[in-house]
């Protein structure tokens, strides 16, 4: 550790704030984006025959700006915030990091605005157009380097955890960008571009949501319940094991398909592979808990990491059910699939994030979280939310499948589908409410940020009705 | 153990090793395998009889086939309709071949859409399973043809007397060329046109 910073200067807390306050802008803007998807179903779209609003391309500014502007915003407002904490130096420069913060978030402005232009690239999870890919990827290059830096600097101290899974996933994250981005559009067609297609959907979310979503809760969980994590062994078999499996998960995404055979099997054995990374993480995150179960009660930061928790465990079980090829036959191309995503990108990342959110965002300005019951509306509401939406397009995408393989004529699987889909889009209206309550949450703790507090204590203690303290 | 936490074994280990190994194993070589097979020629010689109204040489054809691609590129259409038939889920039935790799191998496979999600169904044999005035119907509101459907209509590729704009003629020839390389004959199906 750096003994000549304090931790009031070592961390960029603007930064901290400006990203974490534009990632909350853009989870209201996809809630919505989502919600008017999902009406489509039901042909009862709020915008019909508007062409800036086609269905299409709000569902892709729905994808997009989930992955660029809620997560990432998140991730790299809280990495401003980890990274500095963890190795004791600043990041490269702080200048430089108003000039990515004003760059990204042109381009995720851009990339919005461009999909509904009509620009879009026909890429999964890369539909941001062509022009601006190579500018993003230099942004990215950018906070990469910004970030390592002090990363690089502490190289002869040992890490923590979190900062194995931030380094790895900064350095895949540009290297995945560019690789998806741009073989398949101007070089690889067919099978060969679908073949690294399927990589780059696949790593964006494993080699850059994941490492840094399960690395910010390494970080975050010790901290509120003021003890350490539970094995240090288990956090470096979940580390490399993500390293080794999560790579080679690829082409699950496309079974069945003119890829080569050898290939789409080795990415099923992989992607079974990746329970040894699942379980290992769940078990250290719940064996740290154990002993507090209290704190699931008590304290709304705790309760969202283990809801996460709980999701990242249940979608990884699922992932290596549904990759295998007799599940495969039945359930690829259905609502299973959506139903698998949201789980995942809302579920559990979405939920680690609210959990830092909660912790962090009142300590930023140094004041109480404006409504501890609105905070509870919020979880409850997206909780049941997503597990309902989660079971639903679950079972509809069992039946699509099966009616398909019996040669059910199109439209009368569709008709079978609408109550599934019905019951879609009023699970997404718990989602929707839940995430304006915590808008509101966020906006109007800024706003009461110069009152004063009567009792500071919750600022220095971890938890604010946390564990009982033992007696000593 | 202790040199597994390390920046540098993280770093060219798990951040560049493990990912250049993946990258190659399941990225380049699939991709280079797929070079190697000698692809089906995928453009006609000359413009389809259906087509030869808009369009007076295969060159501008051909042109239009790319228009059409990027605008089903652009409107997200792969979102919602796949572009191959596996060999399970007895699909070859519903929609016919089982697609292989020497189809995909030109140019307006460029990006691929194979897509992962059938909202609608699978359109690489859709070639001639239709006429294109129901394409024309059906882009302009679909469910003037297909009461139960829940595709977006695209009213704007259409002018105010609703007869279709060059963007709509180039999105239907771009769909009646899906398939169209294949000699089966989609428009008396010997298998299960299921797909109403």
């Amino acid at each position: 550790m750096n003994k000549n910073e304090s931790s009031e200067t070592l961390v960029s807390y603007p930064l901290v704030k400006l990203h974490l306050a534009i990632a909350v802008f853009y989870l209201l803007v996809v809630v919505l984006a989502g919600m008017s998807f999902a009406l489509q179903f039901l042909n009862m779209y709020p915008f019909p025959g508007v062409e800036l609003l086609s269905p299409g391309r709000v569902r892709m500014a729905h994808t997009q700006g989930v992955a660029y502007g809620w997560l990432a915003n998140a991730f790299f407002g809280l990495i401003h915030y980890v990274i500095p904490k963890l190795t004791g130096y600043r990041v490269y420069s702080e200048k430089f990091g108003y000039v990515l913060f004003g760059v990204y978030n042109a381009l995720v402005l851009a990339t919005e605005a461009l999909i509904l232009a009509g620009h879009a690239q026909a890429i999964e999870w890369a539909e941001t157009p062509q022009i601006l890919d190579p500018f993003i990827a230099l942004g990215v290059i950018g906070l990469v380097f910004n970030f390592l830096y002090p990363v690089w600097k502490a190289r002869g101290q040992s890490y923590y955890v979190t900062v194995w899974y931030v380094t790895a996933a900064l350095v895949w994250t540009p290297l995945v960008y560019v690789m998806g981005n741009f073989l398949p559009q101007y070089w690889l067609p067919g099978a060969g571009g679908a073949a690294i297609t399927s990589m780059y959907i696949h790593d964006l979310v494993g080699l850059f949501v994941t490492p840094v979503g399960v690395g910010l809760s390494y970080y975050l969980l010790p901290i509120l319940l003021r003890k350490p994590i539970y094995s240090h062994a288990l956090s470096l078999t979940g580390f490399w094991g993500l390293a080794f499996f999560y790579p080679m998960n690829s082409v699950h995404h496309y079974l069945f398909s003119p890829i080569p055979m050898w290939a789409q099997y080795a990415s099923i054995v992989a992607s079974v592979g990746i329970h040894v990374v699942v379980y290992t993480v769940i078990f250290n995150f719940f064996a740290t808990v154990q002993g507090d179960w209290r704190c699931l009660v008590n304290s709304i930061p705790v309760r969202w990491i283990a809801a996460g928790a709980l999701c990242y465990l249940l979608t990884c079980i699922q992932c290596a059910i549904q990759v295998t090829m007799t599940a495969q036959e039945i359930i690829h191309f259905t609502d299973w699939v959506p139903g698998h995503a949201h789980l995942v990108l809302y579920g559990t990342f979405s939920f680690w994030v609210f959990a830092w959110v909660y912790y962090l965002w009142p300590r930023l300005w140094k004041t109480k979280l404006y409504s501890e019951s609105l905070a509870e509306w919020h979880f409850w509401l997206a909780f049941v939310g997503v597990f309902v939406m989660w079971l639903d397009l679950l079972g509809a995408g069992v039946m699509q499948g099966y009616m398909w393989k019996q040669l059910v004529p199109f439209v009368d699987v569709l008709q079978a589908t609408k109550p599934f889909w019905w019951v879609r889009m009023l699970s997404g209206i718990p989602i929707l409410v839940s995430t304006f309550l915590f808008a509101i949450n966020v906006y109007m703790t800024w706003k009461h940020r110069h009152e004063a507090v009567a009792d500071e204590s919750f600022l220095t203690a971890p938890l604010a009705g946390g564990p009982e303290q033992k007696p000593a | 153990m202790k040199s597994l936490e390390k920046f540098n074994v993280i770093f060219l280990g798990a951040g560049l090793g493990l990912l250049g190994v993946a990258f190659i194993a399941l990225g380049l070589i699939p991709s280079l395998m797929a070079k190697k097979v000698k692809p089906i020629d995928v453009f006609p010689q000359q413009v389809p009889e259906d087509f030869q109204a808009y369009y007076k040489s295969a060159d501008e054809y051909r042109q239009a086939l790319f228009q059409g691609r990027d605008l089903y590129a652009k409107e997200a259409c792969w979102h919602c309709h796949s572009q191959y038939v596996r060999p399970v889920g007895n699909e070859s039935l519903r929609y016919g071949p089982v697609s292989t790799v020497d189809e995909y191998q030109n140019r307006l496979q460029l990006p691929q859409m194979f897509g992962t999600r059938r909202v609608g169904p699978d359109l690489i044999r859709e070639a001639d399973k239709k006429a294109n005035d129901w394409h024309f119907v059906h882009l302009y509101n679909p469910r003037d043809v297909v009461p139960l459907s829940v595709m977006p209509s695209y009213p704007w590729y259409f002018n105010a007397d609703k007869t279709p704009k060059p963007d709509a003629v180039a999105l239907v020839a771009y769909l009646q060329w899906l398939g169209s390389w294949l000699d089966t004959d989609n428009a008396n199906p010997t298998v299960y046109d299921t797909r109403q």
